[in-house]
């Protein structure tokens, strides 16, 4: 009973005194999450002082990491602020630092340049930008020039939107048997290929929808063996763009990681469509598309939004062929910042170096979600 | 209610074995009535008893005088099946037994059309499928004919006769060349069922665009874009534009409006424009200014 008492005593006086090391000598960061504390880096280099505004951006210090910065006379604090999180609602608005690199590229007695890689985390998973940074001498630290992309302004005008929407009436509850529903959009497997990847087996191809009403797409895959038996079921999840207007195709990807595919005897594959209402805005054109070779193989371009609404989210999906037009690869993008009308936005899908050399034709699609009404 | 009827029904046979009907006395009923059609039960000796009509899902309870008849109105036995008629007394109980057949007369069609909708010229597209039922909901066994008619918007008939197989009936229809709702009709005697079909064009087909300078930029607009049946190809449906020039590739997918689709697109002198819509290559254009 004595010791039960001892060792709860031991255990409370631990906590209170570790208490009060974290409250004297905090840990810096923990401190500039705190709120309190401000960050306790030095600015004393230009290394240091990029790190220190990183370290500012990831604890939303707005007001601190704008007052540091040097050039802070050319733009307001709220326009610094929405430069990082966006104008309009996009992914990055609801984006978190995670984390960030800092690059020196040049240095000299009273400047620098500095490329700091800003890793973010969002809904559809990690997303990395890159700024550089025009690093100064001032006194005994150093600062830092934002590179301000400020809003793009859209001219006042009136877009006419008179795209086609399809709404969906269901049968009811209370019909017969024998009264038939609505009948599902017809899709169809175009192309599919299975390809061996170091983590894994990956299925890649093409759906289309040859139909004359939307659909709602996924498309699920199983790999059988040889004598016929499951090896796994996996499905496209966000490798394709979920809706299909009529004659639209989109490609897919489906990942089975840790299988080989020595062991693959057949692949099944099941298309799944349903009838969805979809609206036939916004229209995307895709420009400049241009296929970068190794090493840093990549497809490039610019979204332009030709409606009249703002996009929030957008999804490129690249579908890459080899010489004789089979599809090889599926890689996607999605763009963390709003597109508004008829404002080019660019984009760059990266391609596996391995695959990059068989690659010789692309096409691209964009799926797109405004709220408000989705694509 | 299983465990029950099985006690009820053996009590009565351990009853029967004390009937004190005369050698020969038996109740008259007939061996087969049609589903809610009347019919009478003629009873022995003389006396009072109770007439059970046992089958699934009904029964009914009559006290009777022996030695008369009793009747059942239309509409009494409408469950097609096998039943007991067990006609029971102080010290007696006889069982008969009687088969309630489906009405000949078919009064209900389900009927089912696959698929609601389907392109145009598709050979055996269309299936449907009928089930006859009486007035009673009791599928009509016995084999009779059953008409299948697809009425197209023009006006052209495809017609099928088909004898029904234990209830069931089922034909296959081809889709016509015409675009619009079809009327797919079934009928057996005076009842008939009606559903709808609807035919949608197919594939494009000659798609074709052709380009002129707008500004910087060029517009493309396409024919109107049909079938190959002439049918139009219904607005929404998907059109991709693309200009490649130089490695360098842009497109657009640009949806049906009014039957065509224009966009304009930015390409040096010198691009290759093309034009398709899902798996359909349209015509290929250089541009020169």
């Amino acid at each position: 009973m004595k010791k039960g008492h001892l060792l709860a005593l031991l255990l409370v006086v631990t906590t209170v005194v570790l208490i009060l090391i974290g409250t004297k000598w905090p840990v810096p960061s923990a401190a500039a999450y705190a709120g309190g504390g401000g960050l306790l880096r030095s600015s004393s280099t230009p290394e240091l002082a990029a790190a220190s505004l990183g370290d500012e951006i990831r604890a939303r210090a707005w007001q601190k990491a704008y007052a540091g910065l040097a050039n802070r006379a050319q733009f307001s604090e709220q326009e610094f602020v929405h430069d990082i999180t966006g104008y309009y609602p996009s992914l990055r608005t609801y984006a978190t630092l995670e984390g960030f690199e800092v690059v020196p590229l040049h240095e000299s007695a009273d400047d620098a340049e500095i490329r700091v890689k800003l890793h973010w985390s969002t809904v559809v998973g990690a997303n990395v930008s890159t700024r550089d940074l025009h690093m100064i001498r001032n006194g005994d630290h150093w600062e830092a020039e934002w590179p301000i992309v400020r809003e793009a302004i859209v001219p006042p005008q009136v877009i006419a939107v008179n795209y086609l929407r399809w709404d969906v009436i269901y049968r009811g509850p209370g019909d017969d048997w024998g009264i038939q529903d609505v009948e599902a959009p017809h899709v169809r497997i175009v192309d599919m290929h299975p390809v061996e990847r170091a983590e894994g087996v990956v299925i890649v191809g093409e759906l289309l929808n040859e139909d004359v009403v939307p659909a709602y797409v996924s498309v699920t895959a199983t790999l059988l063996s040889k004598s016929q038996t499951p090896i796994a079921t996996e499905g496209s999840f966000d490798k394709i763009s979920h809706l299909l207007l009529p004659k639209q195709v989109t490609p897919f990807l489906i990942e089975f990681p840790k299988v080989t595919l020595s062991e693959v005897g057949s692949v099944r594959m099941v298309p799944v469509s349903s009838l969805i209402a979809a609206s036939a805005d916004p229209v995307i054109e895709i420009e400049g598309q241009q296929l970068n070779p190794a090493p840093g193989a990549s497809l490039t371009g610019h979204l332009i939004n030709q409606s009249g609404q703002v996009v929030n989210v957008a999804h490129v999906l690249g579908t890459f062929y080899d010489k004789g037009g089979q599809v090889v690869w599926v890689a996607d993008e999605y763009i963390d910042q709003a597109l508004l009308p008829q404002t080019p936005v660019s984009f760059e899908i990266h391609i596996p170096q391995d695959l990059a050399g068989k690659i010789s034709s692309q096409r691209t699609v964009v799926a797109t979600y405004s709220s408000g009404g989705s694509q | 209610m299983r465990a029950r009827w099985a006690l009820f029904l053996g009590g009565l046979v351990v009853a029967m074995s004390h009937h004190g009907f005369a050698a020969g006395e038996k109740m008259s009923l007939p061996k087969t009535i049609e589903a809610g059609s009347p019919f009478s039960i003629q009873t022995p000796g003389s006396g009072k008893a109770a007439l059970f009509i046992v089958g699934t899902g009904q029964v009914l309870k009559r006290d009777v005088q022996l030695g008369q008849t009793v009747f059942f109105a239309a509409g009494s036995l409408y469950n097609a099946g096998h039943y007991l008629a067990v006609l029971e007394g102080d010290s007696f109980a006889e069982a008969e037994s009687l088969d309630v057949v489906p009405a000949s007369k078919p009064a209900n069609l389900s009927f089912l059309a696959k698929p609601s909708r389907l392109p145009v010229g598709l050979h055996a597209g269309i299936t449907g499928a009928v089930y006859v039922f009486d007035a009673y909901h009791n599928l009509i066994s016995e084999p009779m004919p059953l008409s299948f008619e697809l009425l197209s918007p023009t006006g052209t008939v495809q017609k099928r006769i088909v004898s029904t197989r234990y209830g069931a009936a089922w034909t296959e229809m081809d889709s016509t060349a015409q675009q619009g709702m079809d009327t797919f009709l079934a009928r057996a005697g005076e009842i008939s069922s009606t559903r709808v079909v609807g035919q949608v064009p197919g594939d494009p087909c000659g798609l074709k665009m052709n380009a002129e300078e707008s500004g910087q930029q060029i517009h493309l607009i396409t024919d109107p874009v049909r079938d190959c049946n002439g049918n139009a190809v219904p607005d929404g449906t998907i059109i991709t534009f693309t200009a490649t020039y130089n490695g360098s590739q842009s497109t657009i997918d640009e949806p049906l409006k009014h039957g065509i689709a224009q966009v304009t697109i930015s390409a040096p002198n010198g691009a290759m424009l093309s034009v398709a819509s899902g798996v359909v290559m349209g015509n290929q254009i250089r541009w020169e200014k």
